[in-house]
C-alpha cells in the first residue's frame, strides 16, 4: 500500500502543473492567440520565483508564506512575459510561432546569464535551503486512504493550484467574460460585431495564459527539484501536448494530465514500483508513451479539427 | 536611390524592403545587448560589445575557422528550416532530427557495436569499417537517410491526418531524445566516458585544406568538408526551389494547398517530401557536428539547441538559401565573439539574448517595414 501511495503522490505533484499550465494555453487558444511559449513563460516565472525564495529565505520568512509569495512573483512575471507575446500577435499581426519561439528562446538564455552573473555559486543553478513538502497536514492526514493519498507528502503549492484550476475553469466556462472570450476564439468577427473588444479579450486571454504559466514555473521548481536548474524539462510543450490530448476541453485535459502525471512518475520512479522493475522495459520507453500517445490521438482527430476556430489567425477589422 | 520605387520590380522592391527589416532587426537586436551590457557592467560594455561584433575576426584565421566549425551543423538545420518555411511548413523539430541523423551518423561511424547474444554483452566489429576511404561517406548518407525518415513522420501526420506540423514535431524532439539516450546506451556507449565511442579515423570527415589554409602556424582550425557540403546544399536547395518545377510545385502547395490540388499537384506527396528533404538536411547538420575527433554524442537527456538555432537563421535569412549562408555566418560569428566575452566578466548568454531579441523584432516585422517604406518614401520625394 505504502508505493500506492507513493506514487500517487508524485503523480499529483505532477498533475497539476501540468493541468494548470495546460489550461493557460486553453485560455490563450479560446481567445484566438496560439502561445506555444508556455515552456519559457514557466521559466521567466520559476527564475524569478527562485530567486525570491532565495531572498526571503535570507530574511527568515516561514516557509509555506515564502511559497505562497513565490507563486504570486511567478505569476506576475508570467503576465509580463505573456505581453511580449499579445502585443506582437494581437497589435503586430506577427506570425504567433515565431514570437513565441522568441520567448522561449530568450528565457533560458536571460536566467542562465543572470544566475551565473549574480548567483552567489557562480552557476546556472539556484539552491533553495529548505525542502517545502508538508510531511502532514493536522487533522486530515488521519482520514484513512484519502488521508495519505492527499494530505502526506505534499505541498501547498499543489492544494493552491487545484483551487486555482477550479477557479479558471469556472471563469472560462461559467462567467460571462469566459462566455466573450470564448467568442473571439471561435468567430471573432461575430463577437466584434455585438460589442465585444477582440483585443482586450486576446490581451485579457494572453495574460492569463501567462499567469498560469508562471505558476506553474514556481510550482515546479518548489515540487520537483528544490532547486532552480535553468530550465523546467520541456514542461511546458508537455502541457501543450496535454492541451491537444485533451481536445480542448477542461476535463479530458485534467484526465490527460493525470496519465501524463503517472507515465512521468513510472519514468523517474519504476525501480522502486514492484512489477515494473521486473519487466525489463527500459525507462525511456514509459517517457515518449506521453508523446507517443499525443502523437496517436492528433493522428485520430486532426481530420475534423476541434480546436478553436479562429486560433492562431490575426485579427482585422477590415476584413469583417 | 531617387526613383528607387519605379525603377524596381516588384518583387525586388519586396526583397530590398524584407532584407532592410532583417537588417534593422539585427541592429536594434545589437543595440539591445550594448545596453543590458552597459547595465550590468558599464566599464566593461564597449570593450565587451567590441569583441560581439568583430565576431570571427577577433583572432584572424583561427577564429575563422572555429566560426566555420560552429557555422556548418547551423547552416545544415537553417537550410532545413528554410525550405520547410517556403513549401509552407514550419519544421520545429529539426533540433530531433539532428539528433537521429547524429545517431546514426555515429552509429556507422564508431569502431565497435555492443551486441546481446543471449543477453551477454559482447562488442563486435562494426561492418561499415570495411567500406574503408567511403566509410565517412556512409556515415554521412545514413544521417541523410534517418534524419529524412524522422522528418518523413511529421510530414505524413500531416499529409494523411492533417496533424498540425508544428506541434507533431515539438512532440518528435523529445521522442527523438530519448531514442537517441536509450540506443547510445545500449549500443554506443563507451562505459569509461560515459559518452559514445569516439567515430573510427576512416569515418571522420576530411579536412579537404581547410586545416592547412586556417591556421596561425602552430594550432590548426577544426573546420571540416562539411563546411563545403553545406555550401554545396545551399546551391541544390537554391536551384531546387528557384529553378525546378519541383521547386515550383512544393511553393505551390505551400502558398495555397487547395489551389495547388486543383492544378492538378499532388499536395501530399509535396508535403511528405518536403517534411522529409528538411528532416534530411537536418540530419546532414548532425553528421556534420559528431563526425569529427574530439566531440563525442551524449547519452544526457538534452535537445540538441542547433534545430533551434536553425530556426533564428531561416527567419533571419528570410528563408532564401543564400540567405541562410549570411545568416549563418552571421550567427555563428557572434558565438565566437561571445567566447571572448569570456575574458570579460560577461558570459556567453548575452548572445542567445541578443538573437532572441532580434528573432522577436523579426517576428515585428510589420513596424520594421512600415518604417522602411516610409524612409524610402521620403527618399523619393526628396
Amino acid at each position: 500500500m505504502d508505493i500506492f501511495y507513493f506514487i500517487f503522490q508524485l503523480a499529483l505533484a505532477s498533475l497539476i502543473p501540468l493541468a494548470l499550465v495546460a489550461f493557460g494555453a486553453l485560455f490563450a487558444e479560446r481567445s484566438g492567440v496560439i502561445n506555444i511559449a508556455m515552456e519559457g513563460i514557466m521559466l521567466m516565472g520559476g527564475f524569478v520565483g527562485a530567486a525570491m525564495m532565495l531572498t526571503l529565505e535570507g530574511l527568515d520568512v516561514p516557509a509555506q508564506w515564502i511559497v505562497l509569495i513565490a507563486m504570486f512573483t511567478g505569476a506576475v512575471v508570467g503576465v509580463v512575459y505573456s505581453l511580449l507575446h499579445a502585443f506582437a500577435s494581437i497589435n503586430m499581426k506577427s506570425d504567433q510561432i515565431i514570437s513565441a519561439t522568441a520567448l522561449n528562446l530568450f528565457a533560458p538564455a536571460f536566467a542562465i546569464f543572470m544566475a551565473r552573473t549574480y548567483g552567489a555559486e557562480g552557476t546556472r543553478q539556484i539552491n533553495l535551503g529548505q525542502s517545502y513538502k508538508i510531511a502532514e497536514v493536522p487533522f486530515l492526514s488521519d482520514i484513512p486512504i484519502i488521508g495519505p493519498m492527499f494530505f502526506e507528502q505534499a505541498f501547498i503549492s499543489t492544494y493552491i493550484g487545484a483551487v486555482i484550476f477550479i477557479v479558471s475553469y469556472i471563469v472560462l466556462y461559467k462567467t460571462r467574460f469566459g462566455l466573450r472570450l470564448r467568442a473571439c476564439g471561435e468567430n471573432p468577427s461575430a463577437a466584434d460585431s455585438v460589442g465585444i473588444n477582440i483585443y482586450l479579450m486576446r490581451y485579457a486571454g494572453v495574460m492569463i495564459s501567462g499567469a498560469l504559466a508562471g505558476l506553474g514555473g514556481v510550482i515546479f521548481v518548489v515540487s520537483f527539484a528544490n532547486n532552480f536548474n535553468s530550465t523546467v524539462n520541456g514542461f511546458g510543450f508537455l502541457a501543450i501536448a496535454v492541451l491537444i490530448f485533451g481536445q480542448w476541453k477542461p476535463s479530458r485535459i485534467l484526465l490527460a494530465a493525470s496519465f501524463f502525471g503517472l507515465m512521468r512518475v513510472i519514468s523517474s520512479a519504476y525501480d522502486a514500483i514492484p512489477v515494473l522493475n521486473t519487466l525489463g522495459i527500459p525507462r525511456e520507453i514509459y517517457s515518449i508513451i506521453p508523446y507517443i500517445a499525443t502523437l496517436l490521438v492528433l493522428a485520430f482527430v486532426s481530420k475534423k479539427s476541434v480546436a478553436p476556430r479562429a486560433a492562431g489567425q490575426p485579427y482585422d477589422a477590415g476584413k469583417r | 536611390m531617387k526613383k528607387f520605387f519605379q525603377a524596381k520590380k516588384y518583387s525586388e522592391q519586396e526583397l530590398v524592403v524584407s532584407a532592410s527589416a532583417s537588417v534593422l532587426a539585427i541592429v536594434f537586436g545589437l543595440l539591445f545587448g550594448f545596453v543590458f551590457m552597459l547595465i550590468v557592467s558599464p566599464g566593461e560594455a564597449l570593450r565587451g560589445f567590441s569583441y560581439i561584433l568583430v565576431g570571427g575576426l577577433n583572432d584572424g584565421l583561427l577564429s575563422i575557422g572555429s566560426m566555420i566549425t560552429f557555422a556548418t551543423p547551423l547552416l545544415f538545420t537553417g537550410l532545413a528550416v528554410a525550405f520547410a518555411y517556403r513549401t509552407g511548413l514550419f519544421n520545429i523539430g529539426a533540433s530531433g532530427q539532428l539528433m537521429i541523423g547524429a545517431f546514426a551518423a555515429v552509429a556507422v561511424g564508431v569502431p565497435q557495436w555492443w551486441t546481446y547474444p543471449d543477453g551477454v554483452r559482447t562488442l563486435i566489429d562494426n561492418p561499415f569499417l570495411q567500406l574503408g576511404a567511403f566509410h565517412w561517406v556512409a556515415a554521412i548518407l545514413a544521417a541523410f537517410i534517418a534524419g529524412g525518415l524522422w522528418g518523413f513522420i511529421p510530414g505524413a501526420l500531416k499529409a494523411w491526418f492533417n496533424v498540425n506540423e508544428v506541434v507533431a514535431s515539438i512532440m518528435l524532439n523529445y521522442v527523438a531524445m530519448f531514442v537517441n539516450s536509450l540506443l547510445i546506451n545500449r549500443y554506443l556507449l563507451n562505459t569509461l566516458t560515459a559518452k559514445a565511442f569516439n567515430v573510427a579515423e576512416s569515418a571522420t570527415i576530411p579536412k579537404m585544406g581547410l586545416d592547412r589554409l586556417l591556421t596561425d602556424g602552430i594550432r590548426s582550425t577544426q573546420a571540416n568538408g562539411s563546411f563545403f557540403i553545406a555550401i554545396l546544399a545551399i546551391v541544390v536547395i537554391h536551384i531546387i526551389l528557384n529553378k525546378t518545377v519541383f521547386g515550383y510545385e512544393l511553393k505551390a502547395v505551400g502558398f495555397n494547398r487547395e489551389a495547388a490540388r486543383y492544378a492538378g499537384m499532388n499536395s501530399r506527396r509535396n508535403i511528405i517530401l518536403s517534411m522529409s528533404i528538411s528532416g534530411a538536411l537536418a540530419g546532414l547538420g548532425g553528421a556534420s557536428l559528431f563526425l569529427l575527433t574530439g566531440r563525442n554524442l551524449d547519452p544526457v537527456q538534452v535537445i540538441l539547441t542547433q534545430g533551434f538555432d536553425g530556426i533564428a537563421i531561416a527567419l533571419l535569412g528570410l528563408g532564401s538559401p543564400i540567405g541562410v549562408g549570411l545568416a549563418g555566418l552571421f550567427f555563428s560569428s557572434l558565438k565566437v565573439g561571445g567566447q571572448y566575452l569570456q575574458i570579460l566578466s560577461f558570459r556567453i548568454e548575452i548572445i542567445d539574448i541578443i538573437i532572441s531579441v532580434i528573432i522577436y523584432l523579426a517576428a515585428l516585422s510589420l513596424v520594421l517595414r512600415i518604417i522602411i517604406t516610409t524612409f524610402f518614401k521620403r527618399m523619393e520625394e526628396k
